[in-house]
């Protein structure tokens, strides 16, 4: 989440992660502003993936726990 | 007639044999096996037991068959003759293994029961046990009076605790019933004390690692204390980096807020339980990190722009015109800071964090770090000389402040503080505009040393050469006093005692001299002069010359160890430089490829490999960092800081506790 967020506001120290090429470079800075937001967009589809997966496995281990209270 | 029994299986054929020669076919024999197996009495082993029915005629049939049946060890049960009879026996029989299945049963519910009433009590017998044995092994310690029937115990005790241990036998003797007090009482003893130094939680761990190099003598100054914050701080140059610092914190605060539950205390993992005995020295650890990591500005190896950066690239092009052909010849480009606009002022707070994008990143960190490595190492080493302090006034030794203590002082400043002011001298004086034109300070040292000047290095400030030479004399003077002072005081000291000595008896005996009694006292006089004189110098050539050694050595292990144990420092720039090249690496080979792809399905590529890079982090840089930067900073702390006052020769004070025999 924190990475999407540095990279929508299009923080100059991650300038090396965004994947450009030579062509990017013209007609100013709107280009590369553009792939900044596309690689924010994706840290927050990641982020969602792992908030999803975490919320899985807290309701697999709970479930589990209940199962373990009943057999006793 | 019939005989029948049971016999063991592997007799079956010697018997069936034996029964066919002896009667000569008077006898049908019929084995059947039984259908499970039952427990041999005698032996206790499970067998599967053959039945045999042996039908004859004639009574010394009978009687060879009953015999050769006991020779086999078979079990031979009566067999009566009529049906009827055979019924009843067989019903008989059956009510009996009736009852006995049930008596079984009982017994066996009643063993149960017994057993677990003593299951819950079996835990308090056990602790009961091991309290009574570790008692009994104390009062063994005792020495037996028998004249007097009592225990005499000779034992340490912190002097604050006097009154508390006085009261506590009083208490003991009243609640026993006895008639006669146990008492205690001071004895003057030759033997030196163990040394108790009293702690929390929170200190325990800072004190466990002065301790582990080795326990502080009776009444020396303790470094403990210190430790607390230079032995995180130190570990912090290493590993600065905010967002593992974050990390460690939170662990570690985790650990602490946690710390009474049972499950995180009885842990049997020894690994476990050392990183929760030290959980208040990783807290520490973690936020000094994160203090460091702002000063680096290094967060997972990205720099955070907290304040607006002080280069501005726009006015460096501005000024030099950067034309498409020049940037596409040119790859690397220089901000001139001389130009005016380009550099605004220093960062308020860290390294200013366009230096993450420049590719002499690490010319610029390396100087800075180099030096302040320098810098932090002589302060620490300078302290520790001044900690030494506190031992010279506590023990009584003033002549070491003045023999010892001045001649370390001077050396070390002289030589080492002058080069901490050297850098910070350039550092005020030289800015961007004459910084072609600043001079090497390491070229200056050497030529202090070497008593030569060097052309092309511009002095750093008028008179520069003639304050060196007498820095460096300085220095050298201080090095005989070093090494000749204590001794020859403590000679001097040896010897003033024994001059007053004689003076009285030459005296006094001069008047029996003068009074006539000639021969007689004065070979008397002259034979006691000798024998006292023949000890002095014997027992003082011995002290002296042992003195003098250690002194020596101590002389050497010093001048030398300041040379040696500055260059040591360095190791605080070589693993921060370490430290932030790893993570560097790890981002850019890791972390970048989750980013390469624009399409959405790059969101998808990014889980995995963002769980790579945390398992990564975690395990290179977190455990092994941290443990290696935890190493570094504590032999820093043994070797460089303490080996300038610590001596470290106690033994600690183990009071009698239940708790640790209860363990075994």
């Amino acid at each position: 989440v924190l990475l999407g967020i540095f990279f929508n506001v299009h923080s100059a120290v991650l300038i090396e992660d965004v994947p450009f090429t030579e062509e990017d470079f013209k007609d100013g800075p709107e280009r590369i502003y553009g792939l900044y937001e596309q690689v924010s967009y994706n840290c927050f589809i990641a982020a969602g993936l792992y908030a999803l997966l975490g919320g899985f496995s807290l309701c697999q281990s709970r479930l589990n726990k209940r199962k373990e209270y009943m057999v006793r | 007639s019939f005989v029948a029994g049971v016999i063991h299986p592997w007799r079956v054929s010697a018997f069936e044999r034996l029964l066919w020669r002896a009667c000569r076919g008077y006898l049908v024999a019929s084995f059947v096996e039984m259908p499970e197996p039952m427990e041999d009495p005698a032996t206790g082993e499970t067998i599967t037991w053959v039945i045999f029915l042996i039908s004859y005629w004639g009574e010394q049939i009978g009687q060879k068959i009953r015999k050769i049946s006991d020779c086999f060890h078979c079990h031979v049960y009566p067999y009566p003759e009529s049906e009827a009879s055979r019924a009843d026996t067989m019903n008989g029989l059956h009510s009996q293994i009736q009852d006995l299945s049930v008596v079984l049963e009982e017994t066996e519910q009643y063993l149960a029961q017994v057993l677990d009433k003593v299951v819950l009590a079996l835990p308090t017998w056990r602790v009961q046990v091991q309290k009574m044995k570790a008692i009994y092994l104390v009062l063994n310690q005792c020495s037996f009076d028998v004249t007097e029937k009592c225990l005499i115990a000779e034992v340490w005790c912190p002097v604050r605790d006097l009154t508390q241990v006085q009261d506590a036998l009083r208490q003991g003797s009243y609640k026993s019933g006895s008639s006669v007090e146990c008492f205690v009482q001071r004895i003057p003893t030759s033997e030196s004390p163990p040394t108790l130094i009293r702690t929390n939680k929170f200190t325990a761990g800072f004190q466990s690692i002065v301790d582990a190099y080795g326990v502080a003598s009776y009444q020396e100054v303790n470094p403990a204390p210190y430790a607390i914050i230079t032995f995180p701080f130190i570990f912090a140059i290493m590993f600065g980096d905010v967002g593992h610092g974050l990390l460690m914190f939170l662990f570690a605060l985790w650990m602490v807020l946690y710390e009474n539950s049972p499950s995180l205390r009885q842990a049997s993992n020894e690994i476990w339980q050392t990183f929760f005995e030290g959980r208040y020295l990783i807290l520490l650890m973690g936020a000094f990190s994160i203090y460091t990591g702002f000063i680096y500005n290094e967060c997972f190896s990205k720099a955070t722009v907290i304040f607006p950066s002080a280069w501005s690239v726009a006015t460096m092009a501005n000024h030099s015109s950067w034309s498409s052909a020049y940037l596409a010849t040119h790859p690397s480009l220089t901000l001139d800071p001389n130009v005016t606009g380009v550099f605004q002022g220093p960062y308020p707070f860290g390294i200013d964090p366009i230096w993450s994008l420049a590719t002499n990143h690490l010319n610029f960190l390396n100087s800075f770090k180099m030096k302040m490595s320098v810098v932090l190492g002589i302060v620490h080493m300078g302290f520790g000389v001044l900690l030494g302090v506190f031992n010279h006034l506590h023990f009584q030794q003033r002549h070491r402040l003045v023999l010892e203590f001045l001649p370390e002082m001077v050396f070390l400043l002289a030589l080492f503080g002058y080069l901490v002011f050297l850098i910070f001298y350039k550092w005020i004086k030289f800015s961007a505009a004459n910084s072609r034109l600043a001079p090497s300070i390491l070229i200056h040292f050497i030529d202090m040393f070497l008593f030569t000047s060097n052309a092309g290095n511009l002095p750093l400030y008028r008179g520069q050469v003639p304050v060196q030479t007498v820095l460096v004399v300085l220095a050298l003077a201080s090095v005989p006093v070093l090494l000749l002072g204590t001794p020859l005081y403590l000679c001097c000291r040896r010897r003033a005692p024994r001059t007053g000595h004689h003076g009285p008896v030459a005296t006094g005996d001069e008047e029996p001299l003068l009074e006539g009694q000639e021969a007689g006292n004065s070979v008397n006089a002259t034979k006691e002069d000798v024998e006292s004189g023949g000890h002095s110098p014997d027992a003082q050539h011995v002290d002296f010359a042992e003195i003098f050694m250690h002194q020596a050595i101590h002389t050497i292990e010093y001048c030398l160890g300041c040379v040696s144990n500055t260059a040591s420092y360095l190791r605080l720039w070589a693993l921060s430089l370490a430290h932030a090249q790893l993570s560097e690496v790890l981002w850019t080979m890791v972390m970048r490829n989750g980013f390469v792809r624009l399409s959405y399905a790059g969101g998808v590529v990014l889980v995995p490999v963002f769980a790579a890079f945390a398992v990564l982090t975690v395990a290179i840089l977190l455990v092994m960092e941290g443990l290696s930067a935890f190493l570094h900073a504590l032999r820093l702390h043994w070797v460089e800081f303490q080996n300038k006052f610590y001596v470290g020769a106690g033994y600690k004070l183990c009071p009698f506790a239940f708790a640790p025999d209860v363990g075994e």
